[in-house]
C-alpha cells in the first residue's frame, strides 16, 4: 500500500501531535481528576455576562474558572508552538462567511450535544461511552457530506 | 480549586494546544482536506490522542485512589441520547462548512490564525442561542 496517497503530508506530525493532545487530556485527569473537552467553555464564559439561570447552573459556575484556564492553556500552547518552537502555520483562506456561519452552527450543535471532537471524540471514546461513540460517527459523517457538498459547489475546501 | 491544581490545568491545556498546532489542526484547510478524503491525517491525530487517553482513563483509577491534586476522579456529565445525537448532527454541518471545531478555534487565537476568530465568535453566539432557548431544563 502506498501510504503517501492517503497521507500526502506524512504521518509523523499527526501522530506526535495527537499524542501531545492525549498527554494534555491525560495529565488533566491524572493531576486533577477532570475530564476536559473544549466546548463547555463556550457556555461557561456566558455566566460572566448574563444572570440568566439557564447559564448560571451550579456545574457551569463551579467549573468556569478551570475551563477558562484550560482555554488559556490551549491558546498559550499554540502560541509557544508557533512563536518559540517555530511550527509552521499559514493563515487560513477559508472565507469569513464559511467560518462565521460554520462556527455559529458548531457552537449550537456542540452545546446541544454536550461535547465536540475532544469531549465526545477523545474523552467520551476513551471511556468507551456508547453515546459519545455514536456522536462521533454522526458528526464525522455529516461533516464529510457537507465538506464534499461545499467542494462540489466551489467553496474553499 | 487550589492554585497548584489550576497550574496543572494550564499545563494540560498547553500540551493540548501545542499538540493541535504540531498536528496542523489549527489550519482549517487541513481539517477540510480530511473531510474531503484528500489527507487522512486527522484520524491519526484523533486516534493517537484517544488511544493514550483510553489507557490513562482505564488504568489510572484502578491504580490510584485519587488524582494528584484533587480528592476524586470525575465522570462525564450525562446528556439525553436524542440531544447528544441531534447536536452531533448539527455540529457536523458547521464543522464541514468551516473546518473548525472548538479546541482548534481557541488554539488558533494563540497560533495567530486570526480569521478563525470569525468561527470562534460564531461559536460563542451559537452556544448562547443553545443555552438561552434550548437548554436541558
Amino acid at each position: 500500500m502506498d501510504w503517501s496517497s492517503i497521507f500526502p503530508m506524512g504521518m509523523a506530525h499527526y501522530l506526535i501531535g495527537g499524542l501531545l493532545i492525549g498527554a494534555g487530556v491525560s495529565w488533566l485527569f491524572v493531576s486533577t481528576g477532570l475530564m476536559g473537552g473544549a466546548s463547555s467553555f463556550l457556555t461557561t464564559v456566558w455566566t460572566y455576562v448574563t444572570k440568566d439561570e439557564r447559564f448560571n447552573t451550579s456545574s457551569n459556575v463551579s467549573s468556569r474558572t478551570w475551563r477558562n484556564v484550560y482555554a488559556l492553556g490551549l491558546a498559550l500552547g499554540a502560541l509557544i508552538g508557533v512563536r518559540m518552537l517555530g511550527l509552521e502555520m499559514s493563515v487560513t483562506e477559508v472565507s469569513p462567511w464559511q467560518l462565521a456561519i460554520g462556527g455559529l452552527i458548531t457552537g449550537f450543535g456542540v452545546r446541544l450535544s454536550s461535547g465536540c471532537t475532544s469531549g465526545h471524540g477523545i474523552c467520551g471514546m476513551a471511556l468507551l461511552d456508547l453515546d459519545s461513540i455514536l456522536a462521533v460517527l454522526v458528526f464525522l459523517s455529516t461533516a464529510i457530506v457537507v465538506a464534499h457538498l461545499v467542494t462540489a459547489f466551489g467553496g474553499v475546501a | 480549586m487550589k492554585p497548584i491544581a489550576l497550574l496543572q490545568v494550564l499545563i494540560s491545556g498547553m500540551l493540548f494546544g501545542l499538540g493541535l498546532t504540531y498536528a496542523t489542526m489549527v489550519q482549517p484547510e487541513v481539517v477540510l482536506s480530511f473531510l474531503n478524503f484528500n489527507d487522512f491525517g486527522l484520524l491519526l491525530v484523533l486516534g493517537g490522542a484517544t488511544t493514550l487517553t483510553f489507557v490513562v482513563y482505564q488504568l489510572v483509577p484502578r491504580i490510584a485512589k485519587a488524582p494528584l491534586f484533587a480528592t476524586k476522579f470525575s465522570t462525564r456529565p450525562a446528556n439525553e441520547r436524542s440531544r447528544t445525537l441531534l447536536g452531533a448532527l448539527i455540529f457536523g454541518v458547521g464543522w464541514g462548512l468551516s473546518g473548525v471545531c472548538p479546541g482548534p478555534a481557541i488554539a488558533s487565537v494563540g497560533a495567530g490564525n486570526w480569521p478563525v476568530l470569525y468561527a470562534l465568535g460564531g461559536m460563542f453566539v451559537g452556544a448562547y442561542i443553545q443555552g438561552r432557548f434550548f437548554s436541558a431544563k
